[in-house]
C-alpha cells in the first residue's frame, strides 16, 4: 500500500517524533563534542578516554564496568536498568503534571512545589500512623492519595488566581514554589518525626521503612536485582494511559483541551472555563505530588529536611520531558525514561571515567533547547516531506484522533516557550 | 502635451505566485488618468495581493508596471511613494492621541532648523481641504472625531504628498449611508481635479454608482474590464462568480407566531467607559420572522448579543426565552432553553481553531447522549454527524471531518458555524453578523438557510452592520444608536437613507417607553 506508506510520513504524530528524534541526537552530539574538546584539551584524558566517554554518553545504560584489561564492557546491566526505571517515575510523573497542564493552555512550572507538598503530606501520614496497630499496605495507600491531594491543593492554588483574578500562572506558580520550600521545611522543623537514627546515620532523616511502609515491589526487584526499583513505575505508567486516555477519549478531556485551545471559544460553547483551569491545574498537581510520594515511599530514599531548602529538580525536569514529549502523555513515559538513562549514562561516566556527570547535564540542557524548538523542526521535517507526495496524491488523512492533539499539543508547546522565555 | 498617454498606471500581465497558489495569474489593470477604476472579486481573488504588488510589497514573477507610459520598477512602499501612490487602508493608520493636523504631516513635517514648521503645513492643508471639500477640524483629537472625519484625515493625507494615484481598500464598510454618499461626492470631486482612483470593494451598489470603469477578478485571473454605464449588477456578480447569483433574497412575508424572546428593559455595563452601553433595550422576536438590529458598529450592539447569549453580564432588564428567565443562566443553560449563537467573531469565539472540523461541528452538543457514554466521546457517531452536516452545507475542506479548522477559508469556517448552529434546530437564533467578510456566493446561501430556517417557524435575531443585509433579509428593524433603540421600522416601508438618519442618531422615534 503506497498510500499507506506516503500518509504515514504526513501524520503529525510522525513528524513529532522525528522533530523529538532529531533534537535528542543533536543534544547527544552536542555531548561527544563536549567530551572531545574536555578530552583533548585535558592532560589527565586524551583521547582514549574520549573515545570511552562518548561510547558511555550513548551506551551508559549497558555499561556492564571494566574487563582485566581495563577496557569497557557492555552488556545487559540489571541493576542500571532498575535505577533507570526507578528515576524515570517522578520524571514521568512530574512530565505528565507539566503536559497536562500545557493541554489546557497552561505552563505548569509549579511541578517543584506541588512534588514538595506531595512529598511533604506523604511522609507525615507514613510516619505518623503506628503501623503496629494499622495494617503498612493501609497507611501506604492514605500516605499516596494524601500526597497527591497535597499536590492537587497546591496546583489548585495557582489555578484558582488564573481563573478567578487572571494572575498569571507563572508568576503564581514561582511563588507557591518558593512558599512550598519554605513551608515544608518549616513543617519538618516543629515536627516530633525527626531524630529518627538508622544504623550508623544519624540526624534528621525520614524514611517511611522506619514506620514499614514501603511501595510494593511486584516481582520488579527480581528481574532488576540490586536495583533501587519499586512498583511505583507501574502506577507512573499506569498514571500516564489514564491521563492520556481522559485527555482524548472523555468530554471532560474535551472540555479542557477547548480551554487550552480558545478560551473565548470554550466559554461560547458553554464550558465553564473557570472550573476547567483550576481542575487541570489541581490533576497537575496531584500528578507532582504523587511524584514526590512515590519518591519517597519506594523503600530505600531519605529525607534530609535541613538539606532540602531547594527546590526539587524532578519538578523542573519535567518541564523538559514534557516538551520532548511533545505532551503527549504516552509519549511522556518514554522521554522520562530517557531523561533517566542519561543520568544512568552520567553515574557510570563518573565512576568509571575522568569524566564527571555534568557533562549528561550539558546533553539535556542542548536537548531542552532543541525541544523547544521543536516546533521548528516540526515544520522544516514538514517542508522536506510535503514535496513529494504532493504532487502525486490528494491530501492522506490522518487518523481521527492523532492530528487534533498534536496540534494543540504544538501550539501549546510553542506557548510553554514563550513563556520559559 | 497632447501626446500625453491615456494610462496613468498600467500594470501589464501581473504574475504573483505563492506555494501552492497563483494569487495573481496573468492580470492586467489600466487605470485612465482622472477616472475611478473599481477593482471588483470576491475574498481570495487576489485584489490585495494585486494592490501589494502596485505598493511594492511583492515582487511579481512575471509582468510590468508602467507609470505614464514608462516602465517602473517598485521594490519598496518608499517607490511607490516616490511615483505619488497613496492608499486609504481599510483600517485607518493614524495615532488616536495625535490631532488631525499632527496625523497628516506625520512622516512629512517641514521643518526649520529642525523645529516644526506647522503654520505652512496648516495653510497648505487647509487650502486643500478648502478644494476638495474634505471637512475637518485641524485641531481636534483623533479619538474625539467620527469615522468619516478619520477617513476624510486619511484622504487629505494622501493629497498633503501630492498624491496622484488614490487607492481606496473597501472605503465604506464603516460608515453611514450619509458619509459614504459624502465619500461618493469627494471621490468624484478628486477626479476632477485630475487625480485618479482605484476603488476595491465587493459591494455592487456602489461600484454601479461610482465608478467609470470596473476591473473582475475571480481567483486569481483576470476576467475582464467594462464600462459600468455598459453593464448591470447582475452581469458583475455573475463575473465575479462565475454563475447567476441570486441578489435579492427570496422570501415570502413573514407569518410571525408567538413569542420566543422577550426583553424587557436590558441595561450593560460597558467595558471602556463607565456609562451603560446598552441602555433600556426591550424587544421581543417572535416564531417565524427575522428582526434585526442594525446600527453603526459600536453603538452597544456587541455589548446586547453578550448579555443576551451570556457572555457578559447584564446591569438591569429581564430576558425570557420560550417562558423561561434566563436573565441569570448560564451560557450552557440558556443553549439549553433553546438559544444558538452565530457570534460576531468566527475566530474568537465561533470555533476552536486548533480542533477539527468536526469537533467543532459537536461544539455545542458533545455532551448530548447522543455523542458521549458515560463521559466518553462516541467517536464514530461524531464523526457520522460531522459527515451530515458537511453534505447538506456543502462545507468544503481538504480533509473532511478532520481537517483542521484553521487551515479552511474563512467563508467554509463561517458556513460550519452556520451548519452547526441551525442544525441544533432550537426556536431561537441569534446571528450576528452572519456573512462578514464573505463572497456574494456564500452570502447567498447563508441568507437563504436564514430565510428557511424562519419559515420552519424559529424566530431569527439578525444583528447587522450591512444595510444590504437588513434591508434583503429582515422582517422588521430595530435600528440602535449609542444604546438605545431609536426606532422600528417595516423593511418594505422604510428607505434607505431614512434608517441612516436614525442610525447616525440624526432622529429618533418617540417610543413611550417608560423609563
Amino acid at each position: 500500500m503506497n498510500e499507506e506508506k506516503t500518509s504515514f510520513w504526513k501524520k503529525d504524530g510522525v513528524r513529532s517524533i522525528i522533530a523529538s528524534l532529531l533534537s535528542i541526537l543533536i543534544g547527544l552530539l552536542a555531548g561527544t563534542v563536549l567530551i572531545l574538546i574536555v578530552g583533548c584539551t585535558n592532560k589527565t584524558l586524551g583521547l582514549q578516554s574520549a573515545w570511552e566517554g562518548i561510547r558511555l554518553v550513548f551506551f551508559g545504560l549497558f555499561s556492564t564496568g571494566r574487563d582485566a584489561s581495563g577496557a569497557l564492557t557492555f552488556g545487559f546491566n540489571p541493576a542500571s536498568m532498575g535505577n533507570m526505571l526507578f528515576r524515570a517515575m517522578p520524571l514521568i510523573l512530574t512530565g505528565l503534571s507539566v503536559a497536562t497542564a500545557f493541554k489546557t493552555g497552561l505552563f505548569n512550572i509549579g511541578a517543584p512545589g506541588q512534588y514538595l507538598a506531595g512529598t511533604c503530606a506523604t511522609l507525615f501520614i507514613a510516619l505518623s500512623i503506628p503501623s503496629d496497630q494499622v495494617s503498612p499496605a493501609v497507611i501506604w495507600l492514605l500516605a499516596f492519595l494524601g500526597g497527591m491531594a497535597a499536590g492537587a491543593l497546591w496546583g489548585a492554588i495557582p489555578g484558582m488566581l488564573k481563573a478567578l483574578l487572571n494572575i498569571n500562572e507563572v508568576i503564581a506558580c514561582i511563588m507557591t514554589n518558593w512558599i512550598a520550600a519554605n513551608v515544608v521545611t518549616w513543617l519538618f522543623d516543629i515536627s516530633n518525626l525527626k531524630n529518627v537514627v538508622e544504623n550508623t546515620k544519624s540526624g534528621y532523616i525520614y524514611k517511611t521503612t522506619f514506620n514499614n511502609v514501603a511501595t510494593p515491589k511486584f516481582g520488579l526487584d527480581k528481574i532488576f536485582p540490586g536495583s533501587q526499583v519499586s512498583g511505583g513505575i507501574l502506577i507512573a505508567v499506569a498514571l500516564a494511559i489514564v491521563i492520556y486516555i481522559v485527555l482524548t477519549k472523555t468530554t471532560f478531556g474535551y472540555e479542557l483541551r477547548a480551554c487550552g485551545a480558545n478560551r473565548h471559544a470554550a466559554r461560547y460553547a458553554g464550558i465553564r472555563d473557570k472550573r476547567n483551569i483550576i481542575l487541570s491545574m489541581a490533576i497537575a498537581g496531584a500528578l507532582s505530588g504523587a511524584a514526590g510520594s512515590l519518591y519517597y515511599l519506594a523503600g530505600n530514599t531519605e529525607f534530609y529536611w535541613n538539606t532540602y531548602q531547594t527546590l526539587p529538580a524532578a519538578g523542573f525536569n519535567g518541564i523538559a520531558v514534557a516538551l520532548l514529549a511533545v505532551n503527549n502523555p504516552i509519549a511522556v513515559i518514554f522521554t522520562g525514561c530517557f531523561m533517566s538513562i542519561l543520568d544512568i549514562a552520567g553515574m557510570q561516566l563518573t565512576n568509571l571515567t575522568a569524566y564527571n556527570e555534568y557533562i549528561t547535564d550539558v546533553i539535556i540542557a542542548v536537548i531542552v533547547y532543541m525541544a523547544a524548538f521543536s516546533l521548528l523542526i516540526k515544520m522544516w521535517v514538514s517542508g522536506r516531506k510535503k514535496k513529494k507526495p504532493a504532487l502525486t496524491e490528494a491530501p492522506a488523512e490522518p487518523t481521527a484522533e492523532s492530528a487534533p492533539q498534536d496540534q494543540t499539543a504544538a501550539a501549546s508547546a510553542a506557548d510553554g516557550k514563550e513563556a520559559q522565555e | 502635451m497632447d501626446t500625453a498617454p491615456e494610462y496613468v498606471i498600467e500594470m501589464l500581465h501581473i504574475t504573483k505566485e505563492f506555494p501552492g497558489i497563483k494569487a495573481n495569474d496573468d492580470i492586467t489593470l489600466q487605470l485612465k488618468k482622472g477616472e475611478i477604476h473599481a477593482l471588483l472579486g470576491e475574498n481570495g481573488a487576489g485584489k490585495s495581493t494585486l494592490m501589494s504588488v502596485l505598493f511594492g510589497l511583492y515582487q511579481p514573477e512575471e509582468g510590468i508596471i508602467k507609470k505614464d507610459g514608462k516602465e517602473v520598477k517598485i521594490n519598496d512602499p518608499n517607490d511607490a511613494t516616490a511615483l505619488h501612490i497613496g492608499m486609504v487602508h481599510q483600517h485607518f493608520k493614524l495615532i488616536d492621541v495625535f490631532t488631525v493636523l499632527d496625523n497628516i504631516i506625520l512622516g512629512a513635517e517641514d521643518t526649520k532648523f529642525g523645529f516644526l514648521e506647522k503654520k505652512t503645513a496648516r495653510k497648505k492643508v487647509q487650502e486643500l481641504s478648502d478644494r476638495y471639500g474634505l471637512k475637518v477640524d485641524l485641531d481636534a483629537k483623533i479619538e474625539d472625531i467620527t469615522v468619516g472625519m478619520q477617513q476624510r484625515v486619511e484622504i487629505l493625507k494622501m493629497l498633503y504628498r501630492d498624491n496622484e494615484i488614490l487607492i481606496f481598500d473597501e472605503p465604506t464598510a464603516v460608515l453611514t449611508p450619509q458619509e459614504i454618499e459624502e465619500l461618493m461626492q469627494i471621490m468624484r470631486g478628486l477626479t476632477k481635479e485630475g487625480k485618479s482612483i482605484l476603488f476595491i470593494s465587493h459591494k455592487l451598489n456602489e461600484i454601479m454608482e461610482v465608478s467609470d470603469r470596473v476591473t473582475v477578478l475571480r481567483k486569481g485571473k483576470y476576467i475582464g474590464t467594462v464600462n459600468t454605464a455598459d453593464t448591470t449588477k447582475e452581469e458583475l456578480s455573475r463575473m465575479m462568480v462565475g454563475r447567476p447569483v441570486q441578489l435579492v433574497v427570496d422570501k415570502t412575508p413573514a407569518k410571525p407566531g408567538e413569542p420566543v424572546l422577550e426583553i424587557e428593559d436590558l441595561s450593560v455595563p460597558s467595558q471602556l467607559h463607565k456609562n451603560d452601553a446598552v441602555r433600556h433595550v426591550s424587544l421581543t422576536a417572535r416564531r417565524g420572522e427575522i428582526v434585526c438590529i442594525a446600527g453603526i458598529d459600536g453603538n452597544g450592539q456587541s455589548e446586547f448579543v453578550h448579555a443576551l447569549t451570556g457572555l457578559e453580564k447584564a446591569s438591569g432588564g429581564r430576558i425570557t426565552l420560550c417562558g423561561k428567565d434566563i436573565t441569570h443562566a448560564s451560557i450552557r443553560r440558556r443553549s439549553l432553553a433553546g438559544m444558538s449563537h452565530i457570534p460576531e467573531d468566527r475566530h474568537k469565539h465561533g470555533l476552536v481553531l486548533d480542533y477539527t472540523l468536526e469537533q467543532n461541528l459537536v461544539l455545542q452538543r458533545y455532551y448530548e447522549p447522543q455523542f458521549q457514554h458515560n463521559g466518553f466521546i462516541r467517536f464514530d457517531e461524531v464523526r457520522k454527524y460531522a459527515e451530515k452536516l458537511i453534505d447538506e452545507y456543502d462545507i468544503r475542506s481538504g480533509q473532511g471531518p478532520v481537517t483542521i479548522a484553521r487551515s479552511m477559508s474563512g467563508g467554509n469556517q463561517q458556513k460550519a458555524i452556520v451548519a452547526r448552529e441551525i442544525d441544533r434546530e432550537l426556536p431561537l437564533i441569534v446571528a450576528v453578523q452572519p456573512t462578514r467578510g464573505l463572497d456574494v456566493g456564500a452570502i447567498e446561501f447563508i441568507h437563504g438557510q436564514l430565510v428557511h430556517e424562519r419559515d420552519e417557524g424559529k424566530a431569527v435575531l439578525l444583528v447587522s452592520l450591512e444595510l444590504d443585509e437588513v434591508m434583503n433579509l429582515s422582517d422588521r428593524i430595530l435600528v440602535m444608536y449609542e444604546g438605545e433603540i431609536v426606532g422600528e421600522f417595516d423593511p418594505k416601508k422604510v428607505s434607505v437613507e431614512e434608517l441612516g438618519l436614525y442610525m447616525a442618531g440624526a432622529k429618533r422615534q418617540n417610543t413611550e417607553a417608560e423609563k
